[in-house]
């Protein structure tokens, strides 16, 4: 690390009391969110790698197969818990401790805490993934962590965060909560809530079920949306420097979302042995959540509109809104699978690998690197070094996401319609899966190439081993040049 | 927003209103499903065979749930007799109904392949017996021995034709065997409770058929 880097930003003497305010908030929070950062990354690349393999594996089934440790129904839930609980979950209590206190206008309390909280929560699950690859799991999707030697660990580490950011929020400094800061906050209530619900560990048989998919739908619901909607209502009027467009949908869209996603979870046991009043509470609540999405769309939409061309300067604007597009999107997307009439098709086929997909990568993925790339620069002080990485790692995951989903998509509709005829022998939904889970395979590669590229500049950035340039990095677009048109005949 | 206290409580009401409807109301109702006369609890070896099942996240590709004839083709497809219920499932910890079916449903699979000798060879190499079958080779859950070095007690494995290794007899371990009998145990095709005991028909929702068939109005 260089002694810039060490040091951290300046002070900014000198500066107006608000810019003061506000680099004493990022002082604040520095530490624990770049250890939150750095071990995220570190999650993002081994996911990637599981997730590759288990890809693989599903066209080559006889590869790695001879180790228990290996075989697909082990790394597969590896390569999910990593993402989930790592990259994601845990580059979410970075960005969450990192804005709060900026939006509160105070200074982080605890950050002692919440380091802490972010090494207990990685060794609870780098525990929970090694057991889960030696063949020890709660045998539930979502909640494979063993609930007694990994869980414990996530759970008293996420209250240290937790308590180090309500901490912050009892200090605050403003008398206006921002609409971020109700995401943020929801989010550390709920999940709590959430997750002892679903590792429950007497709940049999087709509670069982119920209880695991309340707490699935709302992993996504509660957690991971609301603390990535949180970042994108943040970034995306920061970055184009005006407020966002209307408070009113922001109250409609948070609201809705609180009261309607938390009752989805049953539209995953649609035609399931569950009582049918549930799954049909599901499916409406599902139709429901068309409410708070369109508020949220609109609102970003309305805030961005006129600003698109800010794209090509802003990498967190480029990915921050691709990912907000992509909410807008799953979430329809959503309501559309939860009608009987679809998820008879697309049920138990590569359609919903497809789905969330589009959630956890298209939406949540794309918010959180475009916080990070947001976020790092003012944490040690100077800017990335490289704009061709920066679009070498947007456009590898773009060209890789979109080849993921729609494979999937596509041969999910045809596995799911070869199922549904009673006529067409099993083999014939299996056959047509391949051409999908071979694109598939070729898109995580591309995904993973991506990660690395990301990954490499961040260790460039932070080690200080490459220069950073004056300017944010992607501001050498060629500027425009307005010539007469006596100019322009004379070429 | 400006009140902190009314972002608190307001953000429990909602997940707490969630948990009531879908958890806490379903948990009061299902308590009382009748346990199946026809159902047996799972015998040890039956109950090793699941936790084999659930380490090696067989749930990951196979569903354990028929849905409704009237809804979809899973019984015309012959993967029960009818649609599976809560009393199905209460020997369920933790429930294995499953989202995926890369490969066939298994609820019924032991009345539709009832030879323990298939199961065997197909866990250890399926594509001795299905030859466009993606399903992972569970060799680990075999040993390979020297023909002469089977110990009394010890099961052989039929495996034959070029997924056979060469010189060697496939002896199958005890983790082998009891997922096998699991396998075998999974069978949900007896008659289920006719009529409703009065007044619990609509908590049972799911759980009695001419109900389900009118709640299922699909084309």
């Amino acid at each position: 690390m260089t002694e810039a880097a060490r040091a951290g930003p300046t002070p900014y003497q000198g500066a107006s009391e608000e810019i003061q305010l506000r680099a004493r908030a990022d002082a604040s929070s520095r530490r624990p969110a770049l250890l939150a950062f750095a071990t995220a990354i570190g999650w993002l690349l081994i996911g990637s790698a599981f997730g590759d393999v288990a890809s693989l594996k599903m066209h080559f089934p006889d590869w790695l197969s001879g180790e228990p440790w290996l075989t697909f129904g082990r790394i597969r839930p590896a390569h999910m818990n990593a993402m989930i609980y790592g990259w994601a979950s845990i580059a979410m209590l970075g960005v969450s401790l990192w804005i709060l206190p900026r939006l509160l206008h105070t200074e982080l309390r605890g950050p002692r805490l919440a380091q802490i909280g972010i090494v207990l929560w990685n060794i609870g699950l780098v525990i929970g993934i090694i057991a889960i690859l030696a063949g020890r799991t709660d045998g539930l999707e979502w909640l494979e962590l063993d609930r007694y030697i990994a869980d414990p660990w996530l759970i008293v580490g996420g209250a240290l965060v937790g308590l180090s950011l309500l901490g912050t929020l009892a200090r605050r400094e403003v008398d206006h909560l921002y609409v971020s800061v109700w995401y943020i906050v929801g989010a550390y209530l709920w999940f709590p809530v959430i997750f002892t619900i679903g590792n429950w560990p007497t709940w049999t048989g087709v509670e069982s079920a119920a209880a695991n998919w309340f707490y699935a739908h709302n992993a996504l619901g509660l957690w991971l949306t609301a603390i990535n909607l949180g970042a994108a209502y943040y970034f995306i009027p920061k970055v184009l420097g005006r407020p966002v467009h209307s408070y009113q949908l922001s109250l409609l869209g948070f609201w809705a979302l609180a009261f309607f996603y938390a009752l989805n979870g049953m539209h995953h046991l649609v035609g399931g042995p569950v009582p049918e009043w549930m799954i049909t509470t599901s499916i409406v609540a599902s139709t429901l959540m068309v409410i708070p999405v369109l508020a949220v769309g609109v609102n970003h939409h309305m805030t961005m509109i006129g600003r698109f061309g800010a794209l090509r300067y802003s990498p967190t604007l480029r990915f921050v809104v691709l990912g907000a597009m992509a909410y807008t999107a799953v979430s329809l997307q959503g309501t559309f699978t939860a009608f009987r009439e679809v998820n008879r098709v697309t049920h138990f086929t590569e359609w919903t690998i497809g789905h969330a997909h589009v959630g956890v990568y298209s939406f949540v993925t794309f918010v959180l690197f475009g916080s990070l790339y947001y976020i790092l620069p003012r944490l040690v002080g100077h800017e990335w070094p490289s704009a061709s990485l920066i679009r070498w790692h947007f456009w590898l995951v773009l060209v890789g996401i979109a080849m993921y989903v729609i494979a999937l998509t596509v041969v999910g509709v045809f596995q799911g319609l070869a199922m549904l005829d009673p006529q067409v022998p099993f083999q014939r939904s299996v056959e047509v899966t391949l051409p999908g889970l071979v694109t598939r395979s070729i898109a995580g590669g591309i995904l993973t190439a991506g990660h690395l590229v990301f990954a490499y500049h961040y260790w460039l950035m932070v080690t200080g081993r490459r220069p950073a340039p004056e300017r944010p990095p992607m501001h050498d677009v060629r500027p425009v040049v307005f010539t007469t048109e006596a100019e322009e005949s004379a070429r | 927003m400006t009140r902190t206290w009314l972002l608190l409580l307001g953000a429990l009401a909602t997940v707490g209103f969630a948990a009531l409807v879908l958890v806490v109301i379903p948990q009061l109702m299902l308590v009382h499903v009748p346990v199946p006369k026809q159902l047996a609890p799972y015998t040890p070896e039956q109950a090793r065979g699941r936790r084999i099942y659930i380490a090696n996240g067989c749930v990951y590709c196979h569903s354990q749930q028929i849905r409704d004839p009237a809804f979809t083709t899973d019984v015309d497809r012959g993967w029960g007799t009818r649609a599976t219920e809560p009393a199905d499932y209460v020997y369920d910890r933790p429930h294995l109904l499953g989202t995926m079916r890369t490969g066939p449903d298994l609820i019924n699979v032991g009345a539709r392949l009832p030879d323990p000798d298939w199961h065997l060879v197909h866990l250890y190499n399926p594509r001795a017996l299905v030859p466009w079958s993606i399903m992972p080779s569970f060799s680990f859950l075999f040993e390979e021995r020297a023909p002469g070095g089977v110990r009394p007690g010890e099961h052989v494995v039929p495996v034959v034709g070029p997924r056979a290794p060469r010189g060697k007899v496939i002896v199958a371990t005890p983790d082998a065997l009891a997922l096998v009998a699991y396998l075998l145990s999974l069978e949900r095709e007896y008659p289920v409770s006719a009529a409703p005991p009065p007044g619990r028909a609509h908590a049972l929702g799911g759980g009695h058929g001419a109900e389900r068939r009118t709640v299922h109005s699909m084309p």
